[in-house]
């Protein structure tokens, strides 16, 4: 990524000014896929406390369910891994209408600057 | 994820140097690693084969599961002339994802109304250069036909190992051109990484699907390697 494709929309530096102004936030990667997953490993959401996010790891079909847990763990500090799919007993609500799965790490910014 | 490292890591990628992040799943332990400092690394052969095909994905290691992921910079495509296949290369280019500079002094065909929504240098290429670092993850195509404008982007180029040096031109002009940078000093193996003529050979007319060829070959080259 170049200096100029690093705006503020990048995740990753979104991530860092949010915690540099204070604010809790978490970092949700997908780390692993299976079948027509939407998004590539490696894909990066970021999240404050409030739920604001940027980024994205599926089409919209999950980002709400990860930034839901991502508060719960800006909250108590603590890393967890998430995983969704047709396989899931969520899929009804929150699953992947493409048929893949993927799981998502998701993990607090913790420590002083 | 500790701050300090986030802000290495964002450093890492406004300096295009290509970097891993290593967690480990079970722990939540964070490293990072520079690809210049692979070598040294527990994981070096793991890390090396990673940094070659830019692919992040979860190893089995004594404590678990651990991800890498590879934070490779984005692809740049300088272009050196502002000509009319220019006009239709840099929106396909950025179309895929490549981060278009377009140079050239001469500022009746570098000009804004011509060249909207893309990076543009109404300057000589080795004054325009001195801004645009040229690396390993840059594509530079020479399009002027003009020796005094190509020549010198292009031996910078190859200097500066970018993945695709291209260079526009029948192979008679080329031929010359490949006279001129001999007698400059550049051994014959470094010449042949020039693709020219330019673009993939699909009986290209106009502007247009010239510009689709070359992109075609650039993303070529960047997924297969030098045959494309």
């Amino acid at each position: 990524m170049t200096e100029k494709a690093m705006t503020e929309r990048d995740p990753l530096v979104l991530a860092e000014s949010w915690h540099k102004a204070g604010k809790g936030v978490a970092m949700a990667t997908v780390v692993e896929t299976w079948g027509s997953a939407p998004r590539p490993v490696g894909s990066h959401l970021v999240i404050d406390a409030d739920g604001n996010f940027e980024g994205s790891v599926s089409g919209g079909c999950v980002e709400g369910a990860v930034v839901f847990e991502a508060v719960e763990a800006i909250e108590t500090g603590k890393p967890k891994m998430l995983e969704f799919g047709v396989a899931d007993e969520t899929a009804w609500e929150v699953g992947l209408s493409c048929g893949g799965r993927i799981r998502v790490y998701v993990e607090p910014i913790v420590g002083e600057n | 994820m500790h701050p300090a490292l986030l802000s290495q890591l964002n450093t890492a990628r406004l300096e295009r140097v290509a970097v891993a992040v290593l967690t480990d799943l079970s722990t939540g332990e964070k490293r990072l690693v520079h690809a210049n400092d692979v070598d040294d690394d527990p994981l070096a052969a793991e890390l090396e084969t990673r940094f070659r095909s830019g692919k992040s994905g979860i190893i089995s290691v004594d404590t678990g599961e651990l991800f890498i992921q590879i934070h490779a910079p984005s692809l740049r495509l300088v272009v050196i002339g502002a000509v009319h296949i220019s006009q239709a290369l840099f929106p396909i280019a950025q179309a895929c994802n490549f981060d278009v500079t377009v140079i050239d002094p001469r500022t009746a065909f570098a000009t804004k109304e011509r060249f909207s929504n893309v990076t543009l240098e109404a300057e000589w290429p080795e004054e325009a250069l001195k801004e645009t670092i040229l690396d390993a993850y840059t594509a530079v195509v020479a399009l002027t036909h003009d020796p005094k404008i190509d020549d010198i982007p292009i031996r910078a180029a190859l200097d500066a190992e970018c993945f695709y040096v291209g260079a526009l031109g029948s192979n008679k002009t080329h031929g010359k051109r490949l006279d001129r940078l001999r007698a400059a000093g550049v051994t014959d193996d470094v010449l042949e990484r020039i693709h020219a003529p330019i673009g993939l050979d699909i009986g290209a007319a106009g502007p247009a699907e010239i510009a689709v060829a070359v992109m075609a070959q650039i993303i070529g080259v960047s997924r297969r390697g030098k045959s494309a």
